[in-house]
């Protein structure tokens, strides 16, 4: 075994590791994964000791649509396919109020989900009571999930993080939805949390890696406190993808921190199922450290790329402009306005 | 000249700014406001600007009704409360602007719908949302020319002009304004999609509508509806303004949207709160102008 002599203050800690590379990986794919590679990507995970899997449409539940694409089936029958395979893992969705609704979770459930991310911009928890007591009274294991972390102080995320803990939320995460954050912001916030929140919520973190951060800041979030940790096998999410779920297994293992996943199982699955099904490189690239670097909603990313070509302005530059307009998760549209009103500026259209 | 009086039931931001808008109009006179709190600060206000106030909620109306001359009520309370108000003042031939989600009453979206209601003499009609009023025009502006399979839209709100009800309840929103966007509309199905969005200073409402027609959309003739839809919905929203498109992609037709508010009592960013109470008011007046020509007559609703 390798050397852990310098992270001892982590060994012996349990972590859940939670699989976004079906629901996030669906942003980086265009909503195109079908419903037998789902399947496929799953069992894989389950057999390497998985424990939590999030499936369905990039935007989750109603997210099918003209603002965030049109997947190849429809959530239903995602989560039908995938949920009587597993033989451990738990099927988790994802819910942002304003897009999906409790009608959508009940059907989620019917079909087999048995855990959710409610999600809200890490300012408006209070637009989650309903779909978190909902969520609950399914018996679901119930997440509050506060989006773009980064906006809100350490102070604010706590009084966020608490609402949503009022309202049943029995886990909250921060969500670094921009790749923004470096270990410090996650610390104080995570720490934050975990002064206010009642001994038995739990906290997660929820990372993207447009700064190379991904990984770092997971480890720094469970040194604050934080028991669940969102990655995605070989990165498969929005933006630079999402924290590498195997490389994080692997530092896991060096610092003696007990996830219950089968390492080498798990790069397999990164390395033989899912690299072969990217359309692109998951990775850092321009586009993609300017999401970090700017603050700007990972899953802009491919939106920004489309909308720069087809009217000759750069993504980056319709990325920053967008991060100084402080567009927020959900406001794809004004991806297309903001290109279209740029284009018009430097007299192209 | 003679002038409809009314009456407000709530006496929050939406009811103060109601004020301001029927004490412009030269057909309508705001006479009572209605609360339920003596200590608000909404009835203090109402009575500053010459109201008559109870908070006795609406039975604190009833009595005065009929001595007062109330023809119109608006509701901005909540969709709980509002049947109840609706039927006792409907008994007495008041006619009831409602601006909660009940929607209990046919959904009016004043350049679409609302001549349709007046000759009906309805005594209740339903302002929908503050998406719906924003968007729907411009949904039927495309429908009218060709057929829609499908259309979706997506309300951008300032964080500061969502209030509590709206919050704690927003799948009513998006269950509301997706059925109007089919029943008023006229596509075959619509989604609403709603963001909160927190900047600082408060981003001005923006909504972006897009239709998928059935056949090849005709540019020409979809753009100039488009336009002239807005120019309609201008004449009592100042601030509705195109900002981008329409723009076409295959049988997609796009329009992105801004509304700023006049800045009465609500701030002008929130012009989606503008938008609801500027579409009553414009709801009450065209009612007040067959009223006081004659052409139509209010009567009291029976109570089955």
């Amino acid at each position: 075994m390798m050397s852990q002599s310098n992270t001892s203050s982590l060994k012996g800690r349990k972590v859940i590791l939670h699989d976004m590379c079906l629901r996030d990986g669906m942003h980086a794919k265009r909503e195109q994964i079908s419903v037998d590679q789902m399947v496929k990507v799953a069992t894989a995970l389950d057999d390497a000791g998985v424990p939590y899997i999030q499936v369905t449409h990039g935007g989750g539940l109603g997210g099918n649509s003209l603002q965030h694409g049109f997947a190849l089936a429809s959530n239903e029958e995602y989560i039908s396919a995938v949920a009587p395979k597993m033989k451990q893992a738990k099927v988790s969705v994802l819910l942002i109020p304003g897009l999906g609704t409790m009608k959508e979770l009940q059907s989620a459930y019917d079909c087999g989900a048995r855990s959710v991310h409610v999600a809200t911009h890490c300012t408006e928890a209070d637009t989650s009571p309903q779909h978190i007591a909902f969520a609950r009274k399914l018996g679901m294991d119930t997440t509050g999930f506060l989006m773009m972390a980064h906006l809100n102080d350490a102070a604010g995320i706590a009084r966020q993080g608490k609402l949503m803990e009022s309202y049943g939320a029995q886990t909250v995460y921060v969500t670094d939805s921009a790749g923004y954050m470096l270990p410090d912001d996650v610390k104080a916030r995570i720490g934050a949390l975990r002064a206010v929140l009642n001994p038995e919520t739990e906290i997660g973190f929820h990372g993207h890696h447009n700064l190379g951060m991904g990984i770092a800041n997971s480890i720094a979030a469970i040194e604050a406190g934080a028991s669940r940790i969102d990655g995605s096998v070989a990165g498969l999410g929005a933006g630079a993808g999402n924290t590498p779920l195997e490389v994080f297994a692997a530092v896991c293992e060096r610092m003696g921190i007990e996830t219950g996943v089968d390492l080498f199982r798990i790069m397999d699955v990164a390395e033989d199922i899912i690299v072969p099904m990217m359309d692109h490189m998951v990775r850092v690239d321009r586009e993609s450290l300017t999401l970090g670097f700017a603050g700007v909603y990972s899953t802009f990313l491919l939106h920004a790329k489309r909308a720069g070509d087809r009217f000759g302005v750069s993504a980056r530059d319709i990325l920053v402009e967008l991060g100084r307009k402080k567009m927020i998760g959900g406001q794809e549209d004004m991806i297309m306005d903001t290109a279209m009103t740029m284009a018009k500026e430097r007299g192209l259209l | 000249m003679k002038k409809i009086r009314c009456a407000l039931i709530g006496s929050g931001n939406i009811g103060t700014d109601l004020i301001y808008k029927i004490q412009r109009s030269p057909v309508l006179e705001p006479v009572w406001m209605v609360g339920i709190d003596p200590e608000s600060e909404g009835l203090a206000r109402a009575r500053d600007m010459g109201l008559k106030t109870t908070a006795g909620g609406v039975d604190g109306l009833l009595p005065h009704v009929l001595e007062d001359n109330i023809q119109i009520a608006f509701d901005a309370t909540s969709a709980y409360v509002h049947a109840e108000n609706s039927r006792k003042l409907n008994a007495l031939g008041v006619m009831m602007i409602d601006l909660t989600p009940a929607a209990i009453g046919p959904l009016c979206v004043p350049p679409v719908n609302l001549r349709q209601h007046a000759d009906k003499v309805e005594m209740n009609v339903n302002m929908i949302s503050c998406a719906g009023q924003a968007t729907i025009p411009i949904v039927n502006a495309v429908s009218r020319i060709q057929s829609v399979e499908y259309a979706e839209i997506v309300a951008s709100l300032a964080s500061k002009s969502v209030g509590p009800g709206t919050r704690a309840n927003l799948d009513e929103f998006t269950y509301t304004t997706s059925s109007a966007i089919e029943k008023v509309g006229g596509a075959r199905r619509g989604k609403a999609l709603a963001i909160i969005n927190p900047a600082e200073p408060p981003m001005i409402m923006r909504n972006t509508i897009s239709c998928l027609t059935d056949d090849e959309p005709d540019h020409v003739r979809i753009t100039e509806s488009i336009l002239q839809m807005i120019g309609e919905v201008q004449k009592y929203v100042p601030g509705y303004r195109l900002v981008n498109g329409p723009i076409y992609d295959g049988n997609k037709v796009q329009v992105f949207m801004e509304v700023a508010g006049l800045g009465d009592y609500l701030p002008k960013y929130a012009g989606n709160l503008d938008i609801m109470t500027a579409a009553a008011t414009r709801t009450a007046e065209m009612f007040a102008e067959e009223i006081l020509a004659g052409r139509i007559q209010l009567k009291a609703v029976e109570i089955a």
